[in-house]
């Protein structure tokens, strides 16, 4: 029980101050799952979100969903879900009940402009540790970075292109390399 | 009664088919909007995301909960919301299924090894959009943005302040925000 609680809590403050789409929860949840409660390592973390990519529905939740399937079953998978929707329903509800002009007062226009900064810093802070942290250590796979970036970025091509063009490139080229070294010993 | 029953089927439907993150909800929500103007219209939707993108919470759920609070009410919010989320959570527990079985497959380990920096290549292209995004957000160059920017990055790199939860530097950007009217 007390762990249902604590994945509906963590995912509670992730949907609360994810803001500007599903990315930018990213320093939240390594903060939440990794670091405090240890739920998944760095390198699980950034598999589910690779995975999510690929799945139906928002990349957010679908997170949510898994930790909460890997930490506690099922129970588990509906408390993260559960956690990571409450903030908007909430939130969402009052504004579309009382706040129909909401997005055009000059205080919530500014004070977003400000958490776009931040969000901004987090998110190289992010990528930076992560690319430290281990799991890019070939250059097979800085090459693969470097491409997937500029496809996406500048190319405008669909991340869901990119990531299953990647996964077939990576079985055939570290299964050559695999094949490679076995025959070397 | 029967509305609700079809506000199910449909907000199921869009979040079955919205595929890669947030604003892939958009166009299904726009068939919504065509098929049951008594709902919600197009250019209900088009204040929807403007709100959908200034609160918190991931755009795609904030847009289908706000359709459905405006097709029925708070019911109708809940519906949503829910049946949105439904397909991905269903898909979700069957890929969890496979990843735990498979995961230390030789194969998959190596699909992996490549999946991992394709990954890091989306999060770094998104990294980029919220970057010009913070810098260009009110339509031209703003370099106290671009200072704020450097200044947070900068303050993420002292060893003391790694322990600072990523949210007290939201909170103190959101006031910075108002206070240099940004």
């Amino acid at each position: 029980m007390k762990k249902l609680f604590q994945l509906y809590w963590a995912f509670f403050k992730i949907g609360l101050f994810t803001i500007g789409g599903g990315y930018a929860m990213l320093p939240l949840m390594e903060r939440e799952a990794v670091d405090n409660h240890k739920w998944v390592t760095r390198e699980e973390m950034l598999d589910i979100y690779t995975l999510s990519q690929c799945t139906p529905g928002v990349i957010a939740v679908n997170t949510a969903t898994f930790i909460g399937k890997q930490e506690k079953g099922v129970l588990g998978a509906i408390a993260g879900t559960l956690g990571v929707i409450t903030p908007s329903l909430v939130i969402i509800s009052i504004i579309a009940a009382f706040f129909t002009s909401f997005s055009d007062n000059p205080y919530v226009i500014h004070a977003f402009a400000g958490i776009r900064c931040a969000v901004a810093a987090l998110m190289v802070h992010f990528v930076i540790g992560m690319i430290k942290k281990k799991s890019i250590n070939n250059p097979i796979q800085i090459g693969i970075l470097l491409a997937s970036f500029i496809t996406v970025a500048f190319l405008k091509v669909s991340p869901i292109i990119v990531i299953v063009v990647a996964g077939v490139l990576g079985f055939l080229l570290f299964d050559a390399r695999a094949k490679e070294e076995k025959a070397n010993e | 009664m029967s509305k609700l029953l079809l506000m199910c089927f449909e907000f199921f439907k869009a979040g079955l088919f919205a595929v890669g993150g947030g604003l892939a909800t958009i166009p299904f929500l726009s068939r919504i909007a065509e098929n049951h103007p008594d709902w919600y219209t197009i250019e209900d939707l088009a204040n929807m995301i403007a709100v959908a993108e200034s609160t918190p919470g991931p755009i795609g759920v904030n847009v289908a909960t706000y359709a459905g609070f405006s097709s029925n009410g708070l019911v109708g919010a809940i519906i949503a919301t829910i049946f949105f989320v439904l397909p991905s959570f269903l898909c979700v527990l069957i890929i969890h299924g496979f990843w735990k079985k498979y995961k230390e497959n030789d194969k998959v380990q190596r699909v992996f090894s490549a999946l991992r920096p394709a990954g890091l290549g989306l999060i770094s292209s998104a990294c980029f959009t919220v970057i010009v995004n913070a810098v260009y957000g009110t339509g031209s160059f703003s370099l106290i943005c671009l200072a704020l920017f450097l200044l947070f990055l900068g303050a993420l790199q002292i060893p003391k302040l790694k322990n600072v939860h990523p949210i007290v530097f939201i909170l103190i950007a959101a006031v910075l925000g108002i206070v240099f009217k940004l």
